[in-house]
């Protein structure tokens, strides 16, 4: 298990400080147990639309 | 408010600065205010008259101030950095298709990834787990139920106490059986990482149990690791048990249903039940046996005998209904060495495959979590209103014996499983008591005093309506088979001790 893994600070190490995407109740539950969390209006990209998208990711977008 | 004349709290624009001039609030202050200053303005016929005013709106700003950072919704993940730029997890639980997009993006933050999402396709999270290793991040998910980093609950877990157990977990409801049990012997956790139940898959080759191996082997408030997950396939579970050998701590294998001891800092349990009792043999310094219950002998087969009494001769099948996956798993690990093969949406082997999960045959152990039943509702640990009509329906067939649950708390789960149930089990055994049949309801309850549902309290209201409670899971299956075949098996379990 030693060798070339890179550099990190690692997570167990820190204070949480969370982006919370998606269920809401998540978010609620972090900050009820004190954690800093900011939640996104996460909106499907491309307004869900799977062409449109595969052809954004297409173009890197 | 008494002896306040009149008061404006205002930017100090130049229009206002004029409203003000006018309203007679003039002097220094107000002209050297710019347009970024807020300027509150009171005219109060005394000093102590202004008291009361300049403390209700220093209130109110403080107060603002705080409900600020939480009404910020940013509108994307690159806007979410820029506000919390410090920021180092990604809790992400948006529909599968979409997931990758953003855990990628996470990851090119910088971030730490608990992904929730479900059908995320494999190819993609190999991609992500492989990304997240090339920058020493760690990618929990997808499917991932469960993590407690440093205390903190992700997901659904439980409150549990902070010691020296640190968990692998491929599986939500295993972190959350072994960390409640080992809490009930006042032991606790260092960390618990969830890998996603498809990481020991041979595709994605437990990149991320490997990778949370090597964190609780470098985290100082480990002193034992747990693995927890199904069998793997050959080449990663021989990955898997290469790494717990040779590793500098203590490491119990789970690998639900695989016994046999192994090298000498690697035991492997059976159920998590087992797990839980030989991380704490290590932190105690004492290995303790395996006993089938709690309780002793003699008090289980009365408690039994008193529940098949009254049952008909028709009641001889064991109903699992499931809301954790692998409880529903560890069950028929359980129960299959005592009463034979277990139908199941979730089985042990390809043949004991359920051919309609929504109607029970023989002994049936049915994961209510699974796909099937959750498309466009919430999860039964949330939800209980599909269990519930099942239980129902269990109580109106004759040949139901036992009806066996898991009840877990914890955040994320209902709110008062206790009271969401308790009616429908009260009536599932007037409907049974109605065909001249008793229905026994055994259940087990994954949770803590700490839980924000209190063990304690959903412990009393359950058995207030009659349902028997095991200390595990496990045992809550033990105990079915004890009722179902009316103590037979009573030479299966307790045969070595006697």
């Amino acid at each position: 298990m030693k060798g070339k893994e890179p550099e990190k600070r690692s997570i167990l190490k820190q204070k949480l400080k969370v982006i919370n995407l998606g269920v809401e109740i998540f978010a609620d539950d972090l900050k009820r147990q004190g954690v800093e969390v900011i939640s996104v209006d996460w909106q499907p990209p491309a307004g869900g639309d799977e062409e449109l998208l595969r052809l954004l990711e297409k173009l890197g977008a | 408010m008494k002896g306040v004349s009149q008061a404006a709290v205002l930017m100090a624009t130049p229009l206002n600065k004029r409203v003000l001039t006018d309203a007679g609030f003039k002097g220094s202050e107000v002209e050297k205010a710019g347009p970024d200053d807020l300027i509150i303005a009171i005219e109060a016929a005394n000093e102590e008259a202004l008291e009361s005013p300049v403390a209700r709106v220093e209130e109110m700003l403080s107060s603002r101030e705080s409900m600020k950072a939480e009404e910020i919704r940013p509108r994307s993940l690159a806007s979410a950095v820029k506000v919390m730029s410090d920021a180092n997890l990604a809790l992400i639980s948006i529909p599968g298709r979409f997931a990758k997009r953003e855990a990628m993006n996470a990851l090119e933050s910088g971030l730490d990834v608990f992904l929730f999402s479900s059908n995320v396709p494999r190819e993609d999270e190999v991609e992500l787990k492989e990304a997240a290793k090339a920058r020493g991040l760690l990618v929990m998910g997808p499917d991932c139920g469960t993590s407690i980093i440093n205390g903190v609950v992700l997901g659904f877990g439980n409150v549990v106490r902070r010691g020296s157990v640190g968990i692998v977990s491929a599986s939500g409801t295993g972190i959350q059986q072994v960390s409640t049990l080992l809490d009930g012997e006042g032991l606790g956790l260092s960390h618990a990482i969830g890998t996603g139940g498809n990481d020991l898959s041979e595709k994605v080759g437990g990149t991320t149990t490997m990778e949370g191996i090597r964190l609780l082997e470098e985290d100082e408030d480990t002193r034992v690791i747990v693995l927890i997950s199904k069998p793997p396939g050959p080449k990663t579970s021989a990955k898997i048990l290469n790494a717990a050998s040779g590793s500098n701590k203590p490491v119990v294998v789970n690998f639900l249903g695989e016994g046999d001891a192994g090298a000498s800092k690697q035991v492997r349990a059976v159920t998590l039940e087992d797990a839980a009792r030989m991380a704490s043999g290590f932190v105690n310094g004492k290995r303790t046996g395996a006993h089938p219950f709690s309780v002793s002998e003699s008090r289980v087969r009365s408690l039994a005998q008193s529940e098949s009494s009254e049952m008909s001769k028709t009641q001889r099948y064991i109903r699992g209904l499931y809301s954790g996956g692998t409880l529903c798993y560890e069950s028929q690990v359980v129960l299959t060495p005592l009463i034979g093969e277990v139908f199941s949406n979730a089985p042990l082997k390809p043949e004991s495959r359920i051919d309609d999960a929504t109607v029970s045959r023989k002994n049936a152990c049915i994961d209510m979590g699974s796909e099937e039943f959750v498309v466009g509702r919430p999860h039964p640990m949330i939800d209980y209103s599909l269990r519930k009509n099942r239980l129902l329906q269990e109580a109106r067939d004759p040949e139901t014996a036992v009806v066996l649950l898991d009840v877990v708390l914890g955040y994320g789960s209902n709110e008062d499983p206790a009271r969401e149930i308790r009616h429908t089990i009260a009536s599932a055994k007037k409907l049974a008591g109605a065909g001249r049949r008793y229905l026994s309801v055994v259940a087990s309850i994954i949770g803590t005093r700490e839980d924000p549902q209190d063990l304690q309290k959903q412990a009393k209201e359950l058995a207030s309506v009659g349902v028997v409670l095991m200390p595990s899971n496990a045992q809550a299956a033990r105990f079915a088979a004890l009722v179902a075949s009316r103590g037979a098996v009573g030479r299966k379990l307790f045969g070595n001790e006697r």
